[in-house]
C-alpha cells in the first residue's frame, strides 16, 4: 500500500531537479503566508464580496492585470535560466529536458497567460469608461471570462510541480506532441490550461464586441470613438475569427492523445502539417490580437501628450481594420519552408510585406500627431516613444522575413528569435506598460513615482537592445532556436554571454517596477481632479478611480474627444443634483468563480485521465449553468441618496 | 418608485436585446469552430488506412431518418416562436416538448449508428477519416444534447414564469440555436454522408 | 543630482555592452549567413541585401525626423516652434505615407517572387544533377545516394560545382535541413519529400544542423557538408562501397531507436527505403505531382 503510493507520487509530482524542489517550497511558503494572512487579518469575506465575486469591470481589469503581472515574473524567470543556460557553452545548469520544458512554458505564458490577460485588463479598465458606459455590455460573463483565464493558468503553472511540464514548444507541433513522443501529462496540462482560458478570450471577444457596438454613450458614433476602443474593436473581432481554430486545433490534438485518433500521427492517415496550418491561422491573427490594442494605447498617449487631436484619424482607424483583415492572410508565412508551391510562398510573402504599410503609415500619423505639437515627456509617453524606433526596427526585420527565399535563412534561427522579441516586447509589451501608466491613476487614484520609474524604463530598454541586438547576428552565424547548449566551434559564445547580460537587465528593470508601485501605493502623487494627464477622452471627466456606476449621468458627446473640447469651452464636470436616477446594475455572483474552478476540475480530470474526477467537474459546471438560468433578481439600482453622496464626496455636485 | 420601475424595464428590454446581439455573435463563433473541423474532415475524408469507407460504414435509412427528425423538429421549434409571439405559454411548451422529443431522437438514433459502427471494428482510432468522422458528426450530436438540456431547463422556466422579457429572450435564442444546429445538419448529411457513398 | 548620475551610469553602461558587441568576436567569416559558398546562398544574400536597403529607405529618415520633432515641439516654456493643436488632417501627406511603403514593397514583392521562383530550379542547367535523399530521424541525420548506392549517418559528401537535389523527409517529428553558407533550409516532414536545390562552388566543409525542435536531443542534430571535387567524391564513393558495411532493415530499425549517433557510412540500403518510409507516414494520401514547383520533376525512382 504504502510503496503504491510512493510509486504514485513520484510519477505525480515532478521529482529530481532542485530548482523545482526549490519553486516546491517558495510556492508553499506563498500559500502559507497568503492564508495566514487571510485568516489573520479576518479579509475571508472580504475578498469573497470584493472580489472574486465582482461583476465590476474595474475589479475585473485590476485582477487581471495582477495575474497577469504574476505570469510576466514566471514567463520572466523562464527566459532568465534560459539565458543563463546559454551564457556559456557546455553549461550543465539545466538538462535538455528541463530547458525545453523552461522555453515551452515561457512562450505559452508570455503570449496567452501574460499579453491576454494584461491585454483584456486594460480593455476592463478602459474601454467602458472611454464610450460612457456603465458597465461591458455582460458583467456576468466578463466576470467569466476572468475566472476561466485565471484558472487555466493555474492548471498550465500546476505542471511545473504536478506530472511534469509539456516541453514540445509554444506551439506543440504534432508527431512530437503526439503521445508516442511526449508519452507525459505535461502536453495534457498545455491543452486544457489554453482550452480554459481561451473559452475565457473567446467570451471576452464577444462581450467587447457587442459593448462598444452597443453600450457608447448619446452622441458617439463610431467615428467619434476613441483610437484605443476602436483597436479593441478590431481586435476582438479578430479573436472571434481566431479562438475557434485554436479550440478545435488543440482539441484534434488532445482527441488523438486521449482517445487514440489518427488527425496529427504520422501513421494510420493521420496529417501533421495539417496541424501547423490550423495552428498558424489562429497563431498569426494572435500577434495582431495582441498588437492592435497597443496601437490604440500609442494613439491615445500621443495625442494627449503632444496637447494635439490624433493626426489622420480616419487613416488610422482605417489601417487598424486591414491589419486586422490581412492577419489572417498570412499564416504559411510560418513555414515559408514546408513545401508549400512557390505560387502560394508567393503569395503569403506578399500579403506579410503588405501589412507594414498600414503599419508604416500609423508611425508617420503618430510622428505627425507630436509634429506641431507641445510634447510632454511622462512615463506613458517615454514608453511610447521608445516603441516608435523599437517597432520600426522590428517591422524592417519583419519585410526581410517575408521576403520568402531569405526567409529559408533565417527561419528558425535567433534571427526570428529577436525579430519576434523586438515586436512583441517593442511593440506589445511597450504599449501595454505605456498603457498601465496612463490608466494607472485612473485605477487606483494615484500617479507611479517617476524616478524609480526612469530606473525600470532605462533598465529595460538598454536590456532590450543588449539582449536581442546580438541574436539577430547569432541567427547569422547559424544557432537555431531551441538549441540547449552549444560548442565553443562556431562562436557563438561572446554574443549569447551579451545577450543574456541584456536580459538580466531588464529582470532588474521589471524589479524597480515591482518597487515603483509598492513605493507609490505608499508615496505616490495622488490625483484629485480625476484628470492626471490633460486628458481629451471621457474616461478623464470622472473621478479616480471611478465610482461604481462609472458615470453618475451618462456623457452626451459632440464629437471626437469631447472632454477636451468640454475643457476648451470653460465647461466644467459637475453634476446637476436633478439629472440623478437611481442606477440599475448587476449584482454580484458567486457563479462565474465556482464554474470555473468545476473546469479546472475536469481539465485536472482531463489531463490525468481520471474518469471521476472529469464527472464531477462537468457535472459541477453544468449544474452552475443550470443555476445560473434559473436564478432571477441578477440585478439592484443604486438608490439615488448614495450616488449624491459619492458624487458630493469628490466635490462634483451642484 | 413608479419613476424607477418603468426605467427598470426599459433597462430590461434593452438587456436582452443585447443578449441576442451577443448569441449571434457566439453563433458566428461556432460557425468557424464547425468549419475548422469541416476543413479537417475534407482533408482526411480519403485517408482509409486500408479500413472501412464511408461507403461501406453509412446506411441510407439511418441518416435519412436522422434527417427527418432533425428537419422537422426545427419546424416545430418554428412553431414554437409562432406561439411565443402570440403569448400562448401552453402551446409554446407542447411544440418545445415535441421538438425535444424529436431530438432525442434524433440523438438516440445517433449513438446506435455510432456504437454499431463501433462494434464492426470502425472505431475512432482505426483511421484517420474515422477520426475526423467521429469528431465532426460527434461534436453536432453533442451540441444537439447540450440543446435538449437546455431546452428542458426553459421549459421549466416557462412553466413556472410564463412569458416574460427574459424568457422571450431565452426562447429566441434557443430557436436561433436550433436552427442553427439544423443548417449545419444538412452540411453534414451533404458532405459526410452523401458525398461518402457516392 | 547623484542619482541622476547613477542613471547615467546605467545609459552609459549600456552604450559600452552596446559597442562591445559590435567589436567582439563578431568577424564576418563566422556570420556565416552572410558568406555563402555557392549559387542558392548568394541569391539569397542578394535577396537580405535588397531587402535591408529598402527598408532603410524608411527606416532611416523616419528616425531622423522623430528626433527632430522630439527637439523642436518639447512642451518648454518659450518655445517658439509652431503649435497647431486642431491641424489633424493633410490629404498630400496621407498620400505618401501610404505611396512611399507601396513603392517599396512593390518593388521586394516582383524580386521576391522571382526569387520564390528561381530557388525551385537547379542552380546551374549544364551540369548533371546528382540527387541524395535526406531523412531526420531522432537524433540523427541519414543520407543515401540513390544513385550511387551508399548511404551516411551525420555527415554527408557532395561533389563541389554539381548541383544537388535534396530530397527530404522525416520519420519522427518533423526537423528542418540547414546548411547556411550552402543556401537555407527545407523541412523534413513525415509522409512528404520535399525537395532543396544546394551547390557548393569550392571544395570545403559547411555547418549544417537541424532547425526545428525534435526534443531532447535536437541540439545536437549537427552534420557537415563536405565538398569535393568531382573525382575525389568518385574515390570516396568507392572507398565506402568497398570498406563499409551493408545497411539492413535491422540497422535502419536500431537508427530509428531515441539517441545520439556518430558519423556512419554504409556501402548499401535496403531497396526503396525511403519511398516506403513516406509511405508508411502518409505518403500514399498526398498528390505529390500537383505540387510542381517545389517537387519538379518527381520522378522517385524505386
Amino acid at each position: 500500500m504504502l510503496d503504491n503510493l510512493k510509486d504514485f507520487a513520484s510519477h505525480f509530482f515532478v521529482t529530481g531537479d532542485p530548482l523545482i524542489y526549490g519553486a516546491d517550497v517558495a510556492i508553499g511558503l506563498t500559500m502559507a503566508a497568503i492564508i495566514f494572512v487571510l485568516f489573520y487579518f479576518k479579509k475571508w469575506g472580504w475578498l469573497w464580496r470584493e472580489w472574486l465575486t465582482t461583476v465590476d469591470h474595474k475589479k475585473i481589469g485590476i485582477m487581471y492585470i495582477i495575474a497577469s503581472l504574476l505570469m510576466l515574473f514566471r514567463g520572466g524567470v523562464d527566459a532568465l535560466l534560459m539565458r543563463a543556460q546559454l551564457a556559456l557553452p557546455n553549461i550543465h545548469f539545466l538538462q535538455s529536458e528541463h530547458y525545453n520544458e523552461i522555453f515551452t512554458t515561457h512562450g505559452t505564458i508570455m503570449i496567452l497567460f501574460m499579453a491576454m490577460p494584461l491585454m483584456f485588463g486594460l480593455f476592463n479598465i478602459a474601454v467602458p469608461l472611454q464610450i460612457g458606459a456603465r458597465d461591458v455590455a455582460y458583467p456576468f460573463l466578463n466576470a467569466l471570462s476572468f475566472w476561466m483565464f485565471f484558472f487555466g493558468a493555474m492548471l498550465f503553472n500546476l505542471s511545473f510541480v504536478i506530472g511534469g511540464s509539456p516541453a514540445a514548444g509554444w506551439l506543440a507541433y504534432p508527431p512530437l506532441s503526439e503521445l508516442t513522443t511526449s508519452p507525459g501529462v505535461g502536453e495534457n496540462f498545455y491543452i486544457w490550461g489554453i482550452q480554459l482560458s481561451g473559452v475565457g478570450s473567446l467570451a471576452s471577444g464577444i462581450n467587447f464586441t457587442v459593448t462598444i457596438l452597443k453600450m457608447r454613450t448619446k452622441g458617439m458614433k463610431l467615428m467619434d470613438m476613441p483610437l484605443f476602443s476602436w483597436s479593441v474593436l478590431a481586435s476582438c473581432l479578430t479573436i472571434l475569427l481566431a479562438f475557434p481554430v485554436l479550440t478545435v486545433t488543440l482539441a484534434l490534438l488532445f482527441i488523438d492523445r486521449f482517445a487514440g485518433a489518427h488527425f496529427f500521427t504520422m501513421l494510420h492517415g493521420g496529417n501533421p502539417m495539417m496541424y501547423v496550418n490550423l495552428i498558424w491561422m489562429w497563431g498569426h491573427p494572435e500577434v495582431y490580437i495582441v498588437v492592435l490594442p497597443a496601437f490604440g494605447i500609442y494613439s491615445e498617449v500621443v495625442s494627449t501628450f503632444s496637447k494635439k487631436k490624433i493626426f489622420g484619424y480616419k487613416s488610422m482607424v482605417f489601417s487598424l481594420m486591414i491589419i486586422s483583415v490581412l492577419g489572417y492572410f498570412t499564416w504559411v508565412h510560418h513555414f515559408f519552408t514546408m513545401g508549400a508551391s512557390a505560387n502560394v510562398n508567393a503569395f503569403f510573402a506578399i500579403t506579410t510585406m503588405a501589412i507594414a504599410i498600414p503599419t508604416g503609415v500609423k508611425i508617420f500619423n503618430w510622428l505627425f500627431t507630436m509634429f506641431r505639437g507641445r510634447i510632454r515627456i511622462t512615463q506613458p509617453m517615454l514608453w511610447t516613444l521608445a516603441f516608435i524606433p523599437t517597432f520600426l526596427v522590428g517591422g524592417a526585420t519583419g519585410v526581410m522575413l517575408a521576403v520568402a527565399p531569405a526567409d529559408y535563412q533565417y527561419h528558425n534561427s535567433y534571427f526570428l528569435i529577436a525579430h519576434f522579441h523586438q515586436t512583441l516586447i517593442g511593440g506589445v509589451v511597450f504599449g501595454y506598460l505605456a498603457g498601465l501608466y496612463y490608466w494607472w491613476p485612473k485605477m487606483f487614484g494615484f500617479k507611479l513615482n517617476v524616478k524609480l520609474g526612469l530606473w525600470a524604463f532605462w533598465l529595460w530598454n538598454i536590456g532590450f537592445y543588449v539582449c536581442f541586438m546580438p541574436q539577430y547576428a547569432l541567427g547569422f552565424m547559424g544557432m537555431t532556436r531551441r538549441v540547449y547548449t552549444y560548442g565553443w566551434d562556431m562562436g557563438w559564445a561572446p554574443l549569447n554571454l551579451i545577450s543574456s547580460i541584456g536580459a538580466v537587465f531588464m529582470g532588474i528593470g521589471f524589479i524597480f517596477q515591482v518597487w515603483q508601485i509598492l513605493y507609490s501605493i505608499k508615496y505616490g502623487e495622488r490625483d484629485t481632479t480625476g484628470d492626471p494627464w490633460d486628458g481629451h477622452t471621457l474616461e478623464w471627466s470622472i473621478p479616480s478611480p471611478a465610482p461604481e456606476y462609472n458615470f453618475a449621468v451618462l456623457p452626451e458627446v459632440k464629437g471626437r474627444d469631447d472632454f477636451w473640447r468640454r475643457k476648451e469651452e470653460g465647461l466644467d464636470n459637475k453634476i446637476k443634483e436633478k439629472d440623478l436616477k437611481p442606477i440599475h446594475m448587476p449584482k454580484n455572483s458567486g457563479i462565474p468563480f465556482i464554474m470555473s474552478a468545476f473546469w479546472f476540475v475536469a481539465g485536472f480530470g482531463f489531463t490525468f485521465g481520471w474518469t471521476w474526477m472529469i464527472v464531477i467537474g462537468l457535472a459541477g459546471v453544468a449544474g452552475c449553468m443550470l443555476a445560473r438560468s434559473f436564478s432571477k433578481n441578477n440585478d439592484y439600482y443604486i438608490p439615488v441618496e448614495q450616488i449624491r453622496k459619492t458624487e458630493s464626496k469628490y466635490g462634483r455636485l451642484v | 418608485m413608479s419613476q424607477a420601475i418603468s426605467h427598470s424595464n426599459d433597462n430590461h428590454e434593452h438587456h436582452e436585446d443585447l443578449s441576442i446581439l451577443g448569441f449571434w455573435i457566439f453563433l458566428v463563433t461556432d460557425v468557424l469552430l464547425f468549419g475548422t473541423l469541416f476543413a479537417t474532415f475534407m482533408v482526411l475524408r480519403t485517408h482509409f488506412d486500408g479500413g472501412p469507407t464511408g461507403k461501406e460504414l453509412f446506411e441510407a435509412p439511418g441518416y435519412i431518418t436522422e434527417t427527418f427528425l432533425l428537419l422537422t423538429s426545427s419546424f416545430t421549434s418554428g412553431l414554437a416562436t409562432l406561439a411565443l409571439h402570440k403569448g400562448k405559454v401552453n402551446q409554446l411548451i407542447g411544440w418545445l416538448i415535441i421538438t425535444a422529443l424529436l431530438g432525442m431522437g434524433f440523438v438516440g438514433l445517433e449513438i446506435n449508428e455510432f456504437s454499431n459502427m463501433i462494434a464492426e471494428g470502425a472505431t475512432i482510432s482505426r483511421s484517420a477519416f474515422l477520426s475526423a468522422f467521429f469528431t465532426l458528426v460527434g461534436t453536432h450530436g453533442l451540441h444537439v444534447s447540450v440543446g435538449l438540456v437546455w431546452m428542458i431547463s426553459i421549459m421549466i422556466q416557462l412553466k413556472t414564469d410564463g412569458i416574460t422579457s427574459v424568457m422571450k429572450r431565452k426562447v429566441t435564442m434557443i430557436s436561433l440555436y436550433w436552427h442553427f444546429l439544423d443548417v449545419v445538419w444538412i452540411f453534414l448529411l451533404t458532405i459526410v454522408y452523401l458525398m461518402g457513398v457516392m | 543630482m547623484k542619482k541622476r548620475g547613477l542613471l547615467n551610469g546605467i545609459k552609459a553602461a549600456g552604450l559600452v555592452a552596446f559597442a562591445a558587441f559590435f567589436l567582439s568576436g563578431c568577424s564576418s567569416d563566422q556570420l556565416i549567413v552572410l558568406d555563402p559558398k555557392g549559387p542558392v546562398g548568394r541569391t539569397e544574400l542578394h535577396l537580405i541585401y535588397l531587402s535591408v536597403l529598402l527598408c532603410a529607405i524608411v527606416v532611416i529618415p523616419v528616425l531622423a525626423i522623430l528626433v527632430y520633432i522630439l527637439v523642436r515641439y518639447r512642451d518648454k516654456p518659450g518655445n517658439k516652434a509652431l503649435y497647431q493643436p486642431k491641424w489633424d488632417d493633410s490629404k498630400v501627406l496621407e498620400v505618401i505615407w501610404w505611396g512611399i511603403p507601396i513603392v517599396i514593397i512593390g518593388i521586394l514583392g516582383v524580386y521576391t517572387v522571382k526569387g520564390v521562383h528561381t530557388l525551385t530550379k537547379p542552380p546551374v542547367k549544364n551540369v548533371n544533377p546528382i540527387t541524395i535523399q535526406v531523412t531526420s530521424l531522432d537524433w540523427k541525420w541519414l543520407f543515401e545516394y540513390p544513385d550511387q548506392g551508399v548511404a551516411t549517418v551525420n555527415y554527408v559528401e557532395i561533389p563541389a560545382g554539381v548541383p544537388v537535389q535534396f530530397e527530404l523527409t522525416a520519420d519522427g517529428p518533423m526537423n528542418s535541413f540547414w546548411v547556411p553558407q550552402l543556401g537555407g533550409q527545407e523541412y523534413t516532414m513525415p509522409g512528404m519529400a520535399m525537395r532543396l536545390w544546394l551547390q557548393a562552388d569550392q571544395p570545403g566543409t559547411y555547418f549544417g544542423s537541424g532547425a526545428n525542435f525534435t526534443g531532447e536531443g535536437f541540439a545536437h542534430m549537427r552534420f557537415n557538408v563536405i565538398a569535393k571535387p568531382q573525382s575525389e567524391f568518385n574515390q570516396w564513393v568507392k572507398h565506402v562501397k568497398d570498406t563499409a558495411p551493408a545497411m539492413t532493415n535491422d540497422d535502419y530499425a536500431k537508427l530509428k531507436k531515441q539517441g545520439l549517433s556518430h558519423v556512419k557510412s554504409y556501402s548499401s540500403y535496403p531497396e526503396a527505403r525511403f519511398r516506403k518510409v513516406i509511405d508508411k507516414n502518409g505518403g500514399q494520401y498526398m498528390n505529390m505531382d500537383q505540387n510542381k514547383n517545389d517537387m519538379s520533376n518527381m520522378d522517385m525512382k524505386h
